[in-house]
């Protein structure tokens, strides 16, 4: 993975020493609330329900042992013992006391760590596939760019108060597991003419209040380009993106508003004046970045060893596992694990000190010592001998990470909700649980597959509820908290937004709700057909009717 | 009294920042002074502006665009940017663009509500003057621009980005 050179520790120890500085100005009353809230943001410092939420950068979800040895100590030196995982692959604390904080950064720091950029209105952290450099469809490994782009976005002078948030997300796979199109600026890994690899781009896409799939702004940009065309569509935004109302400050509504050709000539118009600039991109960093990503000292091996294929036949939990959290890998005799925190009763993404330490362990002797965050609030070990398998989850069971529900409908991707946070209508947690409840029977849960169930608490969407297959939006109904079911979302390469299925629902109506669509689904499905296919073939109307037939 | 800063010390400030709202009779009520006038006010007077004995300058504001006084720009020894509110980054761009598309090479200086800590980020992007909120401490201001040693981006200050320079 990417380390630190004596430039990013200099610019890292410099941005400590500044956020100190400011927290004391602000402690000692000579900076005003409204003055300190943008600083406290782009180091990622909410004030939240119950205490300040922290929420720390980890550049495209990728982690070393030592980090989540660290990640791991602030938990409990600074937290009550846990961290949560984010759909942005960040991690968050929700206990650290104001003037703990700098000390806090720092601490992050001597692991290269920070919290700059994850929250305010700025470029947030770049995500990615967290199968990057082991996926068997992959064009290229979209880390180096991840990279290039994280360098060029931090500090960026010009773009720290852009007129709202700013996502950006590469994926390099032909599955793309990144929602990479409800990105401000999606970017597709290609090949253009003469097989030559460069990117796609998009623009426009996001999810909020006003969901939108983004529009193509480039076919195919080299990649000595892609920092000069972000930078010429970021100039474009923060000079005509609305300020009047921060509901329509998102560049989707630009781009809507403007119309995506008129804003493409802009975009052109600004690109032109620093395409061959010095910001283009020479061979020498995109090799310099890249090496930092090479293939790590895989052994020669082959596929399914007897010390596997033997413990599948006589571990049925094991092999329930290993069918369902265990992909292909791009090298032969190694597989993806995804460690799936979605244990019923437990917070969806909530992960402890302990917890954490023993994937750090198991990283270093099962994965070359790295890990990743998913989008989906799980962690990956990415490069697993097929021959060490059952005794990796052998000790993921006893850490009790052992949950085989990954992709099902109970691995349930789920914001803070009103427990926490202090933007939510309503509670998602526990919408979350009841539905996990509802659906305890492993066996019953493989039968209805392939399932992305995404809950937010309120419309801002930080559970991409308008991209699961089936969404639940908590909604504020004169006081009461309800639950608006939409159906047919997807993040994919075909990426759609759901359809809301009708009015909403009360707390413990949900979990009757989900059953009732999932009996309408098993009932007209054709074979092995998936969820969102069934939906997409028969539409909303056999779910409305079932659904609401009962209610009444 | 506001107090101006360059990169490096407390300025004297021969300039007067005539307000939005202000009519033309102010040039034959105040003679002789160093005016910085809004864009508008430039473009509706201009044949009052070159009669009047003072020098003059134009300040733009965040939603206005320099395209607006392109052909003008190298006659003016003083461009100001205005800042609304510190949280309205759009006079980054417009210093940006006035420096790379413009190669416009007098003064550019940060009024309205320009404060500490967007100093930095303001001197990279090709501020070189600084007209303090009254409230500002000019001394604590100047260590603003040694907050970063250095920078990972291609800017005004520093146009080679670190990619180019490790």
């Amino acid at each position: 993975m990417y380390r630190y050179d004596g430039y990013d520790h200099q610019m890292l120890a410099d941005r400590v020493a500044q956020f100190r500085d400011q927290t004391n100005r602000y402690i000692d009353g000579k900076l005003s609330e409204t003055e300190f809230l943008p600083l406290r943001l782009q180091n990622g410092l909410y004030v939240q329900r119950l205490a300040p939420m922290l929420r720390i950068a980890v550049p495209y979800g990728m982690l070393s042992s030592a980090q989540l040895r660290k990640l791991a100590y602030i938990a409990n030196h600074y937290d009550k013992g846990y961290a949560h995982f984010t759909t942005r692959q960040n991690i968050q604390y929700n206990w650290p006391a104001l003037v703990d904080v700098p000390d806090l950064l720092a601490d992050l720091a001597e692991v290269e760590m920070h919290a700059i950029q994850t929250s305010g209105n700025c470029i947030r952290n770049t995500t990615t596939d967290q199968f990057a450099g082991s996926a068997v469809d992959e064009l290229e490994d979209s880390r180096a760019y991840c990279e290039i782009i994280r360098q060029w976005s931090s500090f960026h002078p010009e773009f720290a108060y852009l007129p709202r948030k700013f996502k950006i997300a590469v994926c390099g796979t032909a599955d793309d597991q990144a929602a990479t199109q409800v990105h401000d600026i999606g970017i597709y890994i290609v090949k253009g003419a003469n097989d030559e690899v460069g990117f796609r781009i998009l623009v426009g896409g996001g999810l909020g209040r006003t969901p939108v799939i983004g529009k193509e702004v480039f076919e195919f940009v080299e990649k000595k380009h892609l920092l000069t065309a972000l930078e010429a569509i970021l100039r474009v935004y923060n000079r005509e993106g609305r300020r009047d109302n921060k509901y329509k400050a998102r560049i989707k509504i630009l781009v809507k508003e403007t119309g995506i050709e008129k804003f493409k000539n802009k975009v052109v118009e600004e690109w032109a004046l620093i395409k061959d600039s010095s910001l283009t991109l020479t061979d020498e960093e995109i090799d310099r970045c890249q090496q930092f990503f090479d293939a790590p000292n895989y052994q020669e091996l082959s596929n399914s060893p007897t010390q596997l294929t033997d413990k599948l036949q006589s571990n049925i939990l094991f092999a329930a596992w290993h069918s369902q959290n265990v992909k292909l890998h791009k090298v032969t005799g190694y597989s993806i694990v995804t460690v799936c925190f979605k244990e019923t009763g437990v917070a969806p993404g909530d992960v402890t000190d302990r917890q954490l330490e023993q994937i750090a362990d198991l990283a270093d002797q099962y994965s070359f010592g790295e890990i990743r965050i998913s989008h989906k609030q799980n962690i990956v070990m990415a490069d697993v001998r097929q021959d060490q398998l059952y005794i990796l989850w052998k000790a993921l069971e006893s850490g009790a990470m052992a949950s085989h529900n990954l992709g099902l409908l109970t691995d349930v991707i789920c914001c803070p909700g009103g427990d926490f946070c202090a933007l939510a209508n309503a509670k998602s947690i526990p919408i979350a649980e009841s539905i996990q409840r509802k659906f305890d029977d492993h066996e019953e849960l493989t039968n209805i597959g392939e399932m992305n169930l995404n809950i937010s608490g309120c419309m801002n969407a930080c559970g991409h509820h308008h991209v699961g297959n089936i969404g639940i939006l908590g909604v504020d109904k004169k006081g009461e908290e309800y639950y608006q079911v939409s159906l047919g979302g997807s993040s994919k390469s075909n990426a759609s937004l759901g359809k809301i299925i009708g009015p909403s629902f009360a707390q413990e109506e949900i979990s009757d709700v989900v059953e009732t669509i999932i009996g309408v689904y098993k009932d007209k499905r054709s074979g092995d057909e998936k969820f969102i296919d069934t939906f997409n073939r028969i539409g909303l109307d056999p779910f409305k009717e079932k659904v609401y037939a009962k209610a009444d | 009294m506001q107090k101006l800063i360059n990169k490096d010390a407390v300025m004297d400030n021969p300039w007067t920042v005539m307000k939005a709202s202000t009519g033309p009779e102010i040039l034959q009520a105040v003679p002789g002074k160093n005016f910085i006038v809004p864009l508008q006010f430039w473009k509706l007077y201009s044949e009052e502006l070159n009669d009047y004995d003072g020098a003059i300058a134009v300040w733009i504001d965040s939603d206005e665009n320099p395209a607006q006084i392109a052909d003008a720009l190298h006659s003016l020894p003083l461009i100001a940017l205005n800042f609304p509110v510190f949280s309205d980054g759009r006079s980054y761009t417009n210093a940006r663009e006035l420096r790379q598309k413009y190669a416009y090479e007098g003064e550019i200086r940060a009024i309205g509500d320009v404060l500490r800590d967007q100093l930095y980020y303001m001197g990279q992007c090709g501020f070189d003057s600084f007209e303090l909120r009254h409230d500002q401490d000019a001394e604590l201001c100047l260590d603003a621009f040694k907050d970063f040693k250095t920078g990972y981006q291609s800017t005004i200050a520093e146009p080679t980005p670190l990619f180019r320079r490790r």
